[in-house]
């Protein structure tokens, strides 16, 4: 098909421009924009008869309505896909961002992907050791999760993030690292790539780089540039994928900002009412499919707005993800690292990819009674707070002996400390072992013989 | 003319030309993308296009079917799974050559090859009327009737099939209007499928969940909405109540959810036996999943096909329960197009007919006597997924005024791994007294008793809590401690259920009844005691506790229990002989 072009843009305000005259113009399609030389890349948002609203990934700064040539690409944004892209860094759009020129490309994708069929799901079940303890005995990650971090500004996420990367192994060997940086500070993007390659994982990763300087409309397209890339080394090569996209509360401010200037009615805290389908669509990509070798795992970052877990982001992308990991203010402050508030954490795929022919028996059981304990503990320690600490029963004040305890040696562990499944467990009983005996309700009375007399 | 695309938002395209009613389904642009009227102006038709709409140009041609967007209703949708709108994702896989869903996909809802083997019972020569049971064939754990479809009244049958093995496109009677009552039937799935008449539910949906059958009770036909915050464990309920409620058949839509979850299902069900049939789950169940990533408007549409598949086999005189997760996404399907049409919003921007739809929707539930005079019923058990957990939003709000139980799930119950996370504070059904008579005909006429004690319990504890959390438990009179003890019980030993559990998972109504009535009865006794000034530490005997608590699971038949119970007895004989001396 030949490619049309149009000059004449009636109008541009925000990231968008208004087109009248186009003939054959298609939903959705990719759209290059030309202003003195500089080209920009845009899509089709919204059709009436002849007039065309395009939105422009790079914005519409320095743009002049007469000298400005639209020309419509027929198709859809998308991305070059080759093998050889391990190791390489792009920008937001997929373009090399490094000096080692373009990809010479085996296939191009639409980057939005399809909707995958539940029907040709497998359901995951895989246990992935990350080496942190707290998640895995009681977030355990299962290949082809999605399990986000929700985190605070200045919170230590992309530590946890790379240590996890770092860390994380299954019996097939190693993670091919997809990293979606989603409006990302310089600093923090140079922390988390330096990491990596001290580590020499950097040849196992590919990454996508949207700065903060960098576009703001370019966020809405780089989770799924990335995610396009990931599917295509997951399900086509047969890698186990895992995909880092930080920060996506960047993405969500994207969207409503475009959002805004479409004219849309809002919804919660001016966030568009299609937040939680949009979400989904990035959210979704993950997971395992019947008959490929390969496997999709999500571990997206957020920053929860003033900590807030009701804040719309937080909260839509918890009804998407199968869990999150919430990082505590309170936990960091007091110098614990990782810093994970265990009770409001959850990883919904656990249960059936622990224990017996999993990790170890006793997981499920231990897994349960350190929940149940801990949340007694807090409820122990506002007590305290208030009558004090020598007003309590013996069993209140074993109750605290375990709270301390457990935060500063089984939630507390080094950068770069390693721990496999067996030490955690064992290290969970140790736990447990400060608690009376008649208190451990939730593990069955042989585990305690076999384990807790191990450990005392 | 031939209608034509001329304007593109989204799942909203409008065409101009044709000649189309409200509601009709339609294939939109070269892709054939199926679609539904929903606003006619002038020469202009608003559509709702049920697929991804990227790539289509104005100028595209609009075909009409002639039809309402409809259901295919007849053998072969038992264990199946379905998209919004009636598409089986099995041949979905197939047509699309892979795992991902491509666009204008066209399949019949129904195996057009499986042979039936068809029971006929009528005749050449007798008459029939709408509603009528006219043949019948096996499937799954049921006998599927074919029913005359409505709007026939009268009509003698003048020629029968011969053959007894039918595929679905076969006829089985021609009428003497030359009609042909088949295999299947058509329906309009906005409409509800009519009934003789509605009658009183007075029958409980046993779900052999502590936490609902002796404390929160829903009848057969009745309606339920648990709301909760992400992690409270909605999904992980509606699959309880999908796997063990008594029901003959289990609709369950994944509206607007996860992928894995209706894997997880599919992977599931077959494996797992319905305790009262003995056989696989997957053989009552059918299963429509437009989850989060899919269309929004098929999501919107799911909902509707679920409930007029569940209206189908009630007709046929079963007992159908439909789950639905989560109704929120679907109000949320209901905002986004109604954003995408310009109607001005009412509350956080949900359209102002957004009450009425969610009655609409519950209304469609009862228990009936169907028109070929069976009796039948509809359970609807609706999610709600209130944003940020806080149930006065609109969705939640509305919801409450047209469901009758009402399972409020609690954030500080789920975080300390409190399952099912059910606040009792929170919650109620309004089925208690209808089921009263049933219950206590059924399992135990003190069981109305008992639950009522043990709910009097649970909020004085309530209010005694209050105090605990300012003054600690020891200033408490022992009369109270005891009450905050033998709460704990009914909570950990009762309310708490393992869905993990081999054992607990699924807790008959018997044990159910003397689970509840060893606790009470603990109270009982053990305030006698406390009245006459026995030591607290000697009433509550740390063994006899503990095996109170663990009786759930340890104590796994009725005698069990009953040992429980004997073993209870015995030790306030022994206070009481102590206490004498």
């Amino acid at each position: 098909m030949a490619v049309k072009e149009y000059t004449g843009v009636k109008k541009a305000y925000g990231p968008l421009i208004v087109l009248e005259g186009v003939k054959g113009a298609a939903y959705d399609e990719l759209v290059e924009i030309e202003t003195e030389g500089k080209k920009r890349l845009g899509k089709v948002i919204t059709i009436d008869r002849d007039l065309v609203i395009i939105q422009i990934f790079e914005g519409t700064a320095q743009l002049s309505l007469p000298s400005t040539k639209v020309r419509f690409t027929g198709k859809p944004l998308e991305v070059k896909l080759s093998p050889d892209m391990l190791g390489r860094v792009f920008d937001g759009l997929g373009r090399p961002r490094d000096d080692l020129g373009e990809v010479v490309a085996s296939e191009k994708r639409d980057i939005n992907g399809l909707p995958m069929n539940p029907y040709s799901r497998v359901y995951p079940r895989n246990f992935i050791q990350t080496g942190i303890s707290t998640i895995d005995a009681l977030l355990t990650l299962i290949r082809g999760q999605k399990l986000p971090i929700f985190s605070g500004n200045g919170l230590p996420h992309n530590e946890l993030a790379v240590q996890i990367a770092r860390q994380s192994t299954i019996k097939e060997g190693e993670f091919v690292v997809v990293f979606a940086a989603i409006g990302l500070k310089n600093s923090d993007v140079h922390f988390i790539l330096s990491s990596f390659e001290e580590t020499g994982a950097s040849k196992n990763i590919i990454s996508f780089l949207n700065l903060a300087s960098d576009p703001v409309v370019e966020r809405i397209a780089t989770p799924r540039v990335a995610l396009t890339v990931a599917e295509y080394f997951a399900f086509d090569l047969g890698y186990h994928v895992l995909v880092i996209m930080n920060d996506m509360t960047n993405y969500c401010e994207a969207l409503r900002e475009l959002s805004n200037y479409r004219g849309e009615i809002p919804s919660r805290k001016g966030y568009p009412g299609y937040m939680y389908s949009d979400l989904a669509t990035i959210y979704e990509r993950a997971g395992i499919i019947k008959g490929k070798e390969g496997s999709l795992t999500q571990l997206p970052i957020l920053t929860m707005p003033n900590d807030d877990i009701t804040h719309p982001i937080p909260d839509l992308t918890g009804y998407i993800t199968e869990g999150q990991i919430v990082l505590s203010r309170d936990l960091h402050m007091r110098g614990i690292y990782p810093p994970i508030n265990v009770l409001s954490s959850l990883s919904r795929l656990m249960k059936d990819g622990i224990g017996e022919g999993y990790t170890r028996e006793d997981h499920p059981n231990v897994a349960s009674q350190l929940f149940a304990a801990y949340s007694r503990v807090q409820e122990v320690r506002s007590l305290a707070s208030i009558i004090g600490e020598e007003e309590l029963t013996d069993v209140d004040k074993a109750y605290l002996r375990f709270g301390e305890a457990f935060e500063k040696q089984f939630i507390k562990q080094d950068f770069s400390e390693n721990r496999n499944i067996e030490q955690t467990l064992d290290l969970a009983w140790k736990m447990l072992s400060h608690l009376p005996e008649e208190e451990l309700t939730r593990v069955s009375k042989e585990q305690m013989d076999k384990y807790l007399k191990k450990v005392k | 003319m031939e209608a034509k695309v001329v304007k593109i938002n989204g799942p909203v395209v409008i065409a101009e030309g044709g000649n189309f009613v409200m509601n009709e389904m339609v294939r939109v642009g070269n892709l054939k993308l199926i679609g539904e009227v929903i606003g006619l102006d002038e020469n202009l038709a608003t559509i709702q296009v049920y697929e991804e709409t990227s790539g289509m140009k104005v100028g595209e041609p609009v075909e009409g079917t002639g039809n309402l967007l409809s259901v295919v209703l007849g053998p072969g949708m038992i264990g199946n799974i379905y998209d919004g709108i009636q598409r089986p994702l099995e041949s979905v896989e197939k047509l699309s050559g892979g795992p991902f869903i491509q666009k204008g996909i066209e399949t019949f809802p129904l195996d057009t090859h499986k042979r039936w083997n068809v029971e006929f019972l009528l005749d050449v020569g007798d008459v029939v009327n709408e509603g009528q049971i006219y043949a019948q064939v096996r499937e799954g754990a049921i006998v599927h009737k074919l029913m005359v479809p409505y709007g026939i009244k009268n009509k003698k049958i003048v020629e029968k099939m011969e053959k007894p093995e039918l595929t679905v496109k076969d006829y089985v009677y021609i009428l003497e209007d030359g009609t042909k009552l088949g295999m299947y039937q058509t329906w309009p799935v906005r409409i509800p499928r009519p009934v003789k008449k509605r009658l009183p539910e007075s029958i409980p949906l046993i779900t052999g969940q502590r936490v609902i059958d002796t404390f929160f009770p829903i009848a057969k036909g009745g309606t339920a909405a648990i709301p909760g915050g992400f992690g409270t464990g909605k999904t992980m309920l509606q699959h309880q109540l999908a796997k063990w409620a008594d029901a003959d058949i289990i609709v369950y839509i994944g509206c607007g959810e996860r992928g894995n979850e209706m894997t997880e299902v599919l992977t599931e069900f077959p494996e797992l036996q319905d305790p009262r049939t003995g056989k696989p789950l997957m053989e009552r169940t059918i299963l429509i999943a437009n989850t989060s990533n899919m269309p929004v408007s098929a999501r919107e549409a799911s909902i509707y096909t679920g409930i007029t598949i569940a209206e189908y086999f009630r007709d046929m005189g079963y007992n159908v329960a439909i789950m639905a997760d989560s109704t929120s996404r679907w109000a949320e399907a209901l905002r986004e197009l109604s954003g995408r049409l310009e109607e001005i919003p009412a509350e956080e921007g949900y359209p102002a007919y957004l009450a009425s739809r969610i009655a609409q929707f519950y209304e469609r539930a009862g228990y009936a006597e169907t028109l070929s005079g069976e009796r039948g019923s509809v359970t609807v058990i609706g999610a709600v997924s209130p944003p940020g957990g806080d149930f006065s939003e609109p969705v939640t709000t509305h919801t409450k005024r047209f469901v009758r139980c009402f399972w409020a799930l609690d954030r500080d119950l789920a975080y300390s791994r409190h399952y099912p996370a059910i606040n009792w504070n929170t919650s109620y059904s309004g089925f208690i007294q209808d089921l009263r008579a049933w219950y206590s005909e059924n399992v135990d006429e003190k069981f109305p008793k008992y639950r009522d004690k043990a709910m009097s319990i649970l909020e004085e504890d309530g209010k005694l809590q209050s105090i605990i959390n300012i003054m600690g438990e020891d200033v408490l009179p022992d009369s109270q401690k005891l009450v905050v003890r033998v709460a704990r019980m009914i909570k950990v030993g009762i309310l708490q259920q393992n869905a993990y559990s081999s054992v607990d998972s699924y807790c008959p109504l018997k044990k159910q009844f003397l689970m509840l009535k060893t606790v009470i009865d603990f109270y009982e006794r053990a305030k006698e005691f406390v009245e006459k000034k026995v030591a607290m530490s000697v009433i509550l005997r740390e063994d006899i506790v503990s095996k109170i608590m663990r009786m759930k699971e340890e104590a796994k038949t009725e005698e069990d229990i009953m040992e429980v119970y004997k073993l209870v007895q015995e030790h306030f004989k022994s206070v009481e002989e102590k206490y004498k001396e």
